[in-house]
C-alpha cells in the first residue's frame, strides 16, 4: 500500500520537477507543446521516434523479468515438495515488489524522450545470405520507452498489490493449489513483463502466448469444476484466432519492413512508409487488430472473458481486468504507427471500440452475478480504450487504462471479498446491506469509491480518462467519430447505472445475505453446507422484501428449514434495515469478514484509484502545466501515429465549441448529466423503491412486444448461443462426420481393406501347395511355361506386323 | 566381351550345327523336367535335375560359339563347380532324409508343408 502511495507521489514529483526544471532536460522541451483547456489537450506530438540507444549497462532490468521467473520456480518447487505454508505468496509478493521497485528507478532514472534497448542475451538469430529479407534478428533486449514504463509501473504494483491480497484469499487452499496458485500468478507476471518490455515482436509474442498460458491455467485453477474446465478451454481457443491474427501480422510486418525489432521497424516505418506496391502491408493493421480484438475481449471474440470469472478472484482483478486484457490496447498503441497504413484501420478500431463497449454495457445491465457484471464492464471499459485508441487519442486510451487498472482491480477485489466471506455468494438479489454488515465496512466504501471513478463520478479519475476519449472522439479533426462519441456518453450512462446497481443492491438497503454454497471454509462446523437455498433465484428478489415488510412470514416461511442460511436484520415490523443485525433463528451462517491482508489491500487500491486523477487534478489547481500521462505517452510510439498533427491548426484542434461551452467542458459537463442520470436512476429501482423494480421487470416480462429486451439481455444478446449454432454445432457435426469417414472408410475400406487382400490371396491358392514336391514342379513348369508361350506369341505377332 | 584372336578368325556358327546343338539341350531339359515330375525316388529326381542343369550349360556353350563370345563357357565352368558342390550337398541331404524314414520315397515328406 505504502509502495503504491509511494509511486503515484513519485510520479507526481517527477512530473512537477520536470516543468519546473523548465527547458533542462530534453523532456521538458517536448513537454513545452501548450496544453489545452483542462489538461487533456492534443498529445504533445514527438518529432518522430528518436533511434533507440542501446544500454548494456542497465543489464539488471532483465530481473524484472528474471525475479518473477525465479519466484515461479519456488512455487514449483513448493508444489513438489508439497509445502504448507505461505512461502509461495511470500516469494511472489517480494520479486513482484522489487521488480516493482525497478521499473520505478527506470522510470526516475531514464530520459523520457531517448527511447532505451537493453540487451539481454541473443535468442533469434539468422541469415542466410546477403541484403534486405535476408536474416531475421530477435532477441531478449528490452524496448524501455515511456510507454513500456506506464504498463510496467501498473503491471508490477497491482501485481504486487494483488498477490498481497491473494495470500489471504487462498488461504483456504495452503498446501493444496495454493502453490500452484502462485506458480500461475508468477508465470503470468513473467510474460506479461516480456510482452511489455520487449524489444521485438517476436518475444512479444512469446509473452503474447505466455500470458494466455498463464491465464488458461489460472482460470482453470478450480480443475475439479467442469465450468471452470470449460470456461479456460475457451478462453484458451478463441485467443488462439486472434493469435492466428498476430501471428500472421509479424510475418507481414517481417516480409515488408525487413525487422521486428521495434526500433529498426520504426526507422524504417518513418524513412519508407507505407512500402510501395506491398498490397498486403495495408493488412498489417487489420491482423493486429485481430490479435488486440482476441486479447483484449472485443467484438466478435469477447466472449471469453465473461466466462472467465470462474478463476480465482485475484486472477480475475489482475489478469482479466487491470493487466493481461489490457495487452491489446498496448500492442495497438505501440504499432500505432503501422496503424496509418490503412485508411479504415484506426475507424475500424474505433468502432468495433465503442459497439463493444455499448454491447456489454448493456448485458452487463442484466446480469445477477456481481463478478459477472463487472466482467462485462471490463469488456465495456476496454471498449473505451479501443474507440480512443481508434480516434488517434492514444493518451486517452492509456490513460484510461491506468485508471481503470485501479478502479477494475478495487471492484473486483471487492466482490472477491464479498465472494469470500459469504461462501461464494455473488448473486446481487440475494446480498443487501453489507455496508452494515460488522467487517465489511472497509469493503463497502472502497467498493463505492470503485463504483464512482468506473461510473465516471465527476472529478474521478476514470471521469477524466473517459472524458479524453470522449471529446476525441467528438472533436477529433482527423479521426473524430461523433456518432461514437454519442454512443459513449450513452454507454457512460448505463455503465453507471449497472454499477451503481450492484451498489445500492449490495452494500446499501436492509441487511440481508444468503450465504452460497462454497465450501470455502470446511473447519467451520456452522457452516450450513448442504441446506442450500430452496427458492428459485428469480424470486429472491421478492423475497428479500418480504423478509423487511413481514418479518413473521419469513419466520413462519423459513423457520423449518433450519438452518436455511438466510439471515434478515429485520425484526417483525421493522422497516428496511432498521432493526439492527438479528441473525435468523436457526441459521448459523457467519460471514467470514476480511481481514488485514485484504482490508489494506483494498484500501490501497482506493487510495491509488483516488491518486490516479491526480496528473489531472495537478493540471487543473495549475501546478503543472500537462497531465504527466501524457507526456508519457507521447513520448513513445503511440504518438508518432498522430498524423499531421504538427501542422494541422492547433486552434481547430484544442479549441472546438459546442453548446456555446468549451469542447471539453462540454463533454464534461455531459458526462456529468448522463452519469448522474444513470446512478439516479439506479438509486431509485435498487435502493428507494426495489419492489417497483421487480414490478417493472415482471411487467415488461407480461407484455408480449417488450417481453424480448429484458430476456435477451439476462440470456447476453444470445451472443454464445449464437457462436455455439454458428461455429460449435458445425464443427461438431464435422468432427463427427470426420470420425466416421476415418472409421469407416479411411480405417474400414482402406486400411483394413487392404490388409484383407493377401489372407483372401493366399485362400485362393492354398490348394496348390499340398506337400508334393511333383505337384509344386508342375506348377513352376506349367507357369513358365505359360510365360514363355505368352512370350513367343508376342513376339511372333509383333514380327508379323 | 572376352574375344581372342583365334575365336574371333573363325566365322560365327549358325544353321544346322546350331540347331542340333539347341535341340540336343532342349532334349536333354525336357527328359530332365519329365523325370523329375514323374519319379518319387529323391535320388532320381536330384538326377534329372542335374540333367536340366546340363541341358542349360550346354545352351550356353552353344550360344557362346554362336556369338564367338566366351562368356556361354565362362558361364559353364561356374555352373560345372556349382554343380559339384550341389551335388555333395544335396547326396548328402539325400542320406540324411534316408536315415529319418528308411525310404527315398519323397511322398514320405509331404507333411513338411504343415
Amino acid at each position: 500500500m505504502s509502495a503504491l502511495l509511494h509511486t503515484i507521489c513519485e510520479m507526481s514529483i517527477a512530473a512537477l520537477g520536470a516543468t519546473s526544471a523548465g527547458a533542462g532536460t530534453g523532456a521538458s522541451t517536448a513537454l513545452s507543446t501548450a496544453a489545452a483547456s483542462l489538461g487533456a489537450g492534443p498529445v504533445p506530438v514527438a518529432h518522430g521516434i528518436l533511434p533507440a540507444l542501446v544500454r548494456p549497462d542497465l543489464a539488471w532490468a532483465g530481473w524484472i523479468i528474471g525475479l518473477p521467473a525465479i519466484s515461479a520456480i519456488i512455487c514449483g518447487l513448493c508444489c513438489a515438495l508439497r509445502i504448507r505454508n505461505k512461502l509461495p505468496a511470500l516469494s511472489t509478493v517480494v520479486s513482484f515488489a522489487v521488480a516493482f521497485a525497478m521499473v520505478l528507478w527506470l522510470y526516475r532514472t531514464l530520459d523520457p524522450a531517448q527511447p532505451v534497448v537493453i540487451p539481454l542475451f541473443e535468442w533469434i538469430a539468422f541469415a542466410w545470405g546477403d541484403g534486405p529479407r535476408h536474416d531475421l534478428g530477435g532477441h531478449f533486449a528490452l524496448y524501455v520507452d515511456q510507454l513500456t514504463l506506464l504498463w510496467m509501473l501498473f503491471v508490477t504494483g497491482l501485481g504486487t498489490l494483488i498477490a498481497i491480497y491473494a495470500s489471504e484469499y487462498m488461504e483456504s487452499d495452503v498446501g493444496k493449489g495454493y502453490a500452484r496458485f502462485f506458480f500461475g500468478v508468477s508465470i503470468f507476471i513473467v510474460a506479461m513483463a516480456s510482452l511489455v518490455m520487449a524489444d521485438n515482436l517476436v518475444f512479444l509474442y512469446l509473452g503474447w502466448e505466455g500470458v494466455g498460458l498463464a491465464s488458461y491455467l489460472l482460470i482453470g485453477y478450480y480443475y475439479t469444476k467442469p465450468s471452470a474446465v470449460a470456461a479456460a478451454k475457451k478462453a484458451f481457443i478463441m485467443n488462439r484466432v486472434g493469435d492466428l491474427g498476430l501471428a500472421i501480422g509479424i510475418f507481414l510486418i517481417w516480409t515488408n519492413y525487413g525487422s521486428v525489432e521495434y526500433s529498426a521497424l520504426f526507422q524504417a516505418i518513418q524513412s519508407v512508409g507505407d512500402p510501395a506496391g506491398g498490397w498486403d502491408a495495408s493488412l498489417i493493421p487489420f491482423c493486429l487488430m485481430l490479435g488486440a480484438f482476441g486479447k483484449s475481449a472485443q467484438l466478435p471474440l469477447y466472449v471469453w472473458l465473461p466466462d472467465a470469472m470462474e478463476g480465482p478472484t485475484p486472477v480475475s482483478a489482475l489478469i482479466h481486468a487491470a493487466t493481461m486484457v489490457t495487452a491489446g490496447v498496448y500492442l495497438i498503441a505501440r504499432m500505432y504507427p503501422l496503424f496509418m497504413l490503412h485508411p479504415d484501420a484506426l475507424a475500424t478500431v474505433a468502432w468495433i471500440g465503442g459497439l463493444t463497449a455499448l454491447l456489454a454495457a448493456t448485458i452487463g445491465m442484466a446480469q445477477y452475478d456481481i463478478k459477472r457484471i463487472f466482467a462485462y464492464s471490463t469488456v465495456s471499459q476496454l471498449g473505451y480504450m479501443f474507440l480512443g485508441l481508434g480516434v488517434g487519442s492514444t493518451f486517452g486510451a492509456c490513460y484510461h487504462t491506468f485508471t481503470h487498472a485501479f478502479f477494475k482491480a478495487l471492484l473486483f477485489l471487492a466482490s472477491g471479498a464479498i465472494m469470500h466471506g459469504f461462501a461464494g455468494q455473488l448473486d446481487l438479489r440475494r446480498l443487501s446491506g453489507l455496508r452494515r454488515v460488522p467487517g465489511f465496512t472497509i469493503v463497502s466504501w472502497t467498493m463505492l469509491i470503485g463504483c464512482l471513478w468506473l461510473a465516471a463520478f465527476p472529478f474521478s479519475a476514470g471521469f477524466f480518462s473517459k472524458d479524453e476519449i470522449l471529446a476525441a472522439a467528438m472533436f477529433d479533426p482527423h479521426h473524430g467519430q461523433p456518432i461514437l462519441a454519442w454512443m459513449g456518453l450513452a454507454t457512460a450512462g448505463l455503465t453507471s447505472y449497472y454499477t451503481f446497481r450492484v451498489w445500492f443492491r449490495v452494500c446499501a438497503g436492509p441487511v440481508m445475505f444468503v450465504p452460497g454454497d462454497d465450501q470455502h471454509d470446511p473447519h467451520d462446523p456452522h457452516d450450513p453446507h448442504g441446506q442450500h437455498d430452496q427458492h428459485d433465484p428469480h424470486d429472491a428478489a421478492h423475497d428479500d422484501h418480504a423478509h423487511g415488510s413481514n418479518a413473521a412470514h419469513a419466520a413462519d416461511a423459513h423457520g423449518g428449514h433450519g438452518g436455511h442460511g438466510v439471515a434478515s436484520a429485520s425484526a417483525a415490523g421493522a422497516a428496511h434495515g432498521h432493526g439492527g443485525l438479528v441473525a435468523h433463528a436457526g441459521s448459523g451462517f457467519h460471514p467470514h469478514a476480511p481481514r488485514f491482508a485484504i482490508n489494506g489491500v483494498l484500501l490501497a487500491l482506493a487510495i491509488g484509484a483516488v491518486l490516479a486523477g491526480l496528473p489531472t487534478y495537478l493540471v487543473l489547481s495549475g501546478q503543472a502545466s500537462e497531465n504527466w500521462i501524457a507526456s508519457m505517452v507521447g513520448h513513445s510510439s503511440a504518438a508518432l501515429g498522430v498524423p499531421h498533427a504538427e501542422g494541422a491548426g492547433d486552434a481547430a484542434h484544442a479549441h472546438p465549441h459546442m453548446l456555446g461551452m468549451d469542447g471539453h467542458t462540454a463533454m464534461f459537463v455531459l458526462s456529468t448529466i448522463v452519469g448522474l442520470t444513470g446512478i439516479a436512476i439506479a438509486w431509485f429501482l435498487h435502493l428507494g423503491n426495489r419492489r417497483f423494480a421487480d414490478r417493472l421487470r415482471g411487467s415488461m416480462l407480461r407484455r408480449g412486444w417488450i417481453r424480448w429486451l429484458p430476456t435477451a439481455m439476462e440470456h447476453k444478446w444470445y451472443v454464445d448461443e449464437i457462436y455455439h449454432a454458428c461455429f460449435r454445432m458445425p464443427a461438431w457435426v464435422g468432427g463427427h462426420l470426420m470420425h466416421f469417414l476415418d472409421r469407416h472408410f479411411i480405417d474400414g475400406l482402406l486400411v483394413n481393406g487392404a490388409g484383407r487382400i493377401p489372407p483372401l490371396l493366399g485362400r485362393l491358392f492354398q490348394p496348390l501347395y499340398n506337400g508334393v514336391l511333383q505337384g509344386y514342379a508342375t506348377t513352376m513348369a506349367g507357369a513358365v511355361a505359360l510365360i514363355l508361350a505368352w512370350i513367343v506369341w508376342k513376339w511372333v505377332a509383333g514380327g508379323a506386323a | 566381351m572376352i574375344a581372342s584372336a583365334s575365336m574371333l578368325a573363325m566365322e560365327p556358327m549358325a544353321g544346322g550345327p546350331l540347331k542340333v546343338l539347341l535341340l540336343t539341350s532342349a532334349l536333354l531339359f525336357t527328359i530332365g523336367l519329365v523325370g523329375f515330375l514323374s519319379r518319387r525316388n529323391m535320388i532320381l529326381m536330384f538326377l534329372c535335375t542335374e540333367l536340366m542343369f546340363q541341358a542349360a550349360a550346354l545352351a550356353f556353350v552353344a550360344f557362346g560359339r554362336m556369338h564367338l563370345d566366351y562368356s556361354g563357357q565362362t558361364f559353364v565352368i561356374f555352373i560345372l563347380t556349382v554343380a559339384a558342390a550341389e551335388a555333395a550337398l544335396a547326396l548328402a541331404l539325400v542320406v540324411l532324409l534316408f536315415r529319418r524314414r528308411e525310404t527315398l520315397n519323397s511322398e514320405a515328406w509331404a507333411e513338411l508343408h504343415e
